[in-house]
């Protein structure tokens, strides 16, 4: 049930004018700042509002023709939506918030709700169906509001940051948790988010979204590493390495251990900022924790900044300013030595 | 002096005169049947038969009149509220006229159009045999003229502040437009829809001018409350009183009603 998308919205002065293809069990970001147009991208592909121009098809079935004058409305569509702040009915408890879906399209009462409550103990919440949803916590809304968009089985699961409305602490469990329930998810999903660790941790592709166009597409560590616009640069830079927590040491499942501050355990993400790796020649002397060799691969200016792609044990990327990458006389092939401090190291569960 | 001075405590006079002057031509009259009423004898009054047949028929077509309202006036507030048609708001300003006209501009205006020999009521009489003024449906019918713009302000107000994106996520759980309002904005909106129906009935209960004009003044038919103390105090200025001093205890009852259990609520 791919997603095949390339539509075209008048808002006023900005027109988004995007294509996205989404493959079976794929999870796209769409990564802006706000007002890029990714909201709106989001309300066409949900059928809330309709594109100026374009189509939409999930499958085989088209969704949106508008030279053929096709719009299916949002109610006829098979699809599932986290809303950013979550947006469960105050006057259902939340078995009945999650068993909506089911009720509208036909699904008895006591089927529903056990459908329901399946779900719920899926995302952790069993216990709390006869709660009504003023009384969950973010984390605990976050969840319900998952369970009440994949309980329909749909075709396509669309985000909207799903994540920006908890505090820093639930957001990396709610993370964590979410990303298992995409791996599980068979259909296409697309993550609306402006903030790019959601992005990398979550998705198996990006598209980074301005003023209503698409500037850059691939990969997550493709985008970071080859930013093609200063926004990219500054918000995608940070390198995500995945390997497992031991004390305050990482081994990174591609091999190469990462000293941290934190003390963790089990699967984790290790994220390096490119401003805080430092470049050197020879081997650096004192306190640095973490020194690896590596070699350069490409370098790309941006502003007063070099951006450095490094190829090693460790893939990382580095800023150096433009004055210190002269003087380190770089190019690419150069063999040079990376070095991080540890308390600059960000690490969090996956 | 180098601290900041708080501003001066009370009131400055040219404005505090006035506004005493205010709060005692408001409540003066008020107080004054409360003191000059019967005491002695407020229970054969209330016990009499014009009395319980007055209050009756009152809270019946009263009560009607805000089951009607609510059955057109939620619609149409819906409709204000939602619908992107176009002329919208003159369609706004044309049902909230009975607000500000003189209701007995409208009980002739009911009585041209619904009357035997009114463009509607002409053929009412002769096709169906139904004829409506001097009637208890008179009376609803003019209640609800009066009464029915408040609900729907009041309603339209309420679901104008209500998040639509609730509507939003019920239609992308399969709901269509009249599921989504029976089972998500119905609920969201209910204390409003609350409110104005205790707005409405409030002002049904008090209607004078359209019934008088449209459907008479007829003890047991159309005679209601209001009605009866106008004419009570014609004859009978202590059963006169004490009609006032029951609408009085049916107003402030609402009042309570409404500040304390739904209003606050409904503004959130």
């Amino acid at each position: 049930m791919s997603l095949t998308a390339g539509v075209r919205v008048d808002r006023g002065p900005l027109t988004v004018e995007l294509g996205l293809e989404v493959a079976d069990g794929e999870v796209l970001a769409v990564l802006g700042p706000n007002g890029a147009g990714k909201s709106t991208l989001l309300r066409v592909l949900a059928g809330l509002l309709p594109p100026d121009d374009g189509r939409v098809a999930v499958g085989p079935d088209t969704w949106d023709d508008v030279p053929a004058g096709v719009h299916v409305p949002a109610h006829e569509r098979p699809l599932g939506m986290v809303f950013q702040d979550h947006l469960l009915f105050p006057h259902l408890s939340v078995t009945d918030n999650v068993a909506f879906g089911l009720r509208t399209r036909g699904m008895r009462k006591p089927a529903a709700r056990a459908a329901a409550r399946e779900w719920l103990a899926r995302v952790g919440i069993a216990e709390l169906g006869d709660r009504r949803p003023g009384r969950l916590s973010g984390g605990q809304a976050q969840r319900a509001a998952l369970a009440r968009a994949l309980v329909g089985q749909p075709a396509l699961l669309l985000l909207d940051e799903p994540l920006s409305a908890l505090d820093a602490r639930t957001r990396l469990t709610v993370r964590a948790e979410l990303r298992r329930h995409l791996a599980d998810f068979p259909g296409s999903t697309v993550l609306v988010t402006h903030d790019p660790v959601d992005a990398m941790a979550l998705a198996d592709r990006v598209v980074v979204v301005e003023e209503g166009r698409v500037v850059q597409a691939g990969t997550p560590a493709d985008v970071s590493r080859h930013p093609r616009t200063d926004y990219v640069a500054r918000l995608v830079g940070l390198a995500l390495l995945p390997g497992v927590g031991e004390g305050t040491t990482v081994h990174l499942d591609g091999g190469g251990r990462v000293a941290v501050a934190e003390e963790t355990a089990g699967p984790v993400f290790v994220a390096v900022r490119p401003e805080s790796v430092a470049l050197w020649t020879s081997r650096p002397e004192g306190s640095p924790r973490n020194v690896w060799p590596a070699r350069l691969v490409s370098a790309t200016p941006h502003g007063s900044t070099v951006r450095c792609e490094l190829d090693g044990e460790v893939p990382l990327v580095a800023d150096v300013t433009a004055t210190a990458f002269a003087e380190l006389g770089l190019a690419p092939g150069t063999p040079v030595w990376a070095s991080v401090k540890a308390s600059d190291v960000a690490v969090y569960a996956r | 002096m180098g601290t900041v001075r708080r501003r001066e405590p009370g009131v400055p006079l040219p404005l505090l005169v006035p506004a005493v002057l205010a709060v005692a031509f408001l409540v003066l009259p008020l107080a004054g049947l409360v003191v000059r009423a019967p005491w002695g004898e407020l229970g054969s009054q209330l016990t009499g038969p014009a009395v319980g047949q007055a209050l009756r028929l009152s809270l019946v077509s009263a009560t009607a009149a805000t089951g009607l309202s609510l059955v057109l006036g939620v619609p149409l507030a819906w409709v204000l509220a939602r619908s992107r048609a176009r002329g919208r708001s003159v369609l706004r300003a044309l049902v909230t006229v009975p607000l500000v006209l003189p209701p007995v501009v409208g009980g002739v205006a009911l009585f041209l159009v619904l009357g035997r020999q009114g463009i509607v009521g002409r053929w009412l009489d002769q096709a169906l045999d139904v004829t409506i003024p001097f009637t208890t449906t008179a009376v609803v019918i003019a209640e609800t003229f009066v009464a029915m713009p408040f609900l729907v302000i009041s309603v339209e107000g309420a679901l104008r502040a209500a998040d639509a994106r609730f509507e939003d996520a019920a239609a992308t759980l399969g709901a269509d437009r009249w599921t989504t309002f029976r089972r998500v904005t119905l609920p969201l909106v209910a204390p409003g829809i609350a409110a104005g129906a205790v707005l409405c009935w409030a002002r049904a209960l008090g209607e004078f001018g359209a019934t008088i004009t449209f459907a008479g003044n007829f003890p047991g038919t159309t005679q209601t409350m209001p009605l009866a103390v106008y004419l009570a105090l014609q004859q009978d200025p202590d059963a006169a009183i004490v009609l006032s001093l029951v609408l009085l205890v049916v107003s402030v009852a609402t009042l309570l009603l409404l500040r304390d259990r739904w209003l606050t609520r409904a503004v959130r």
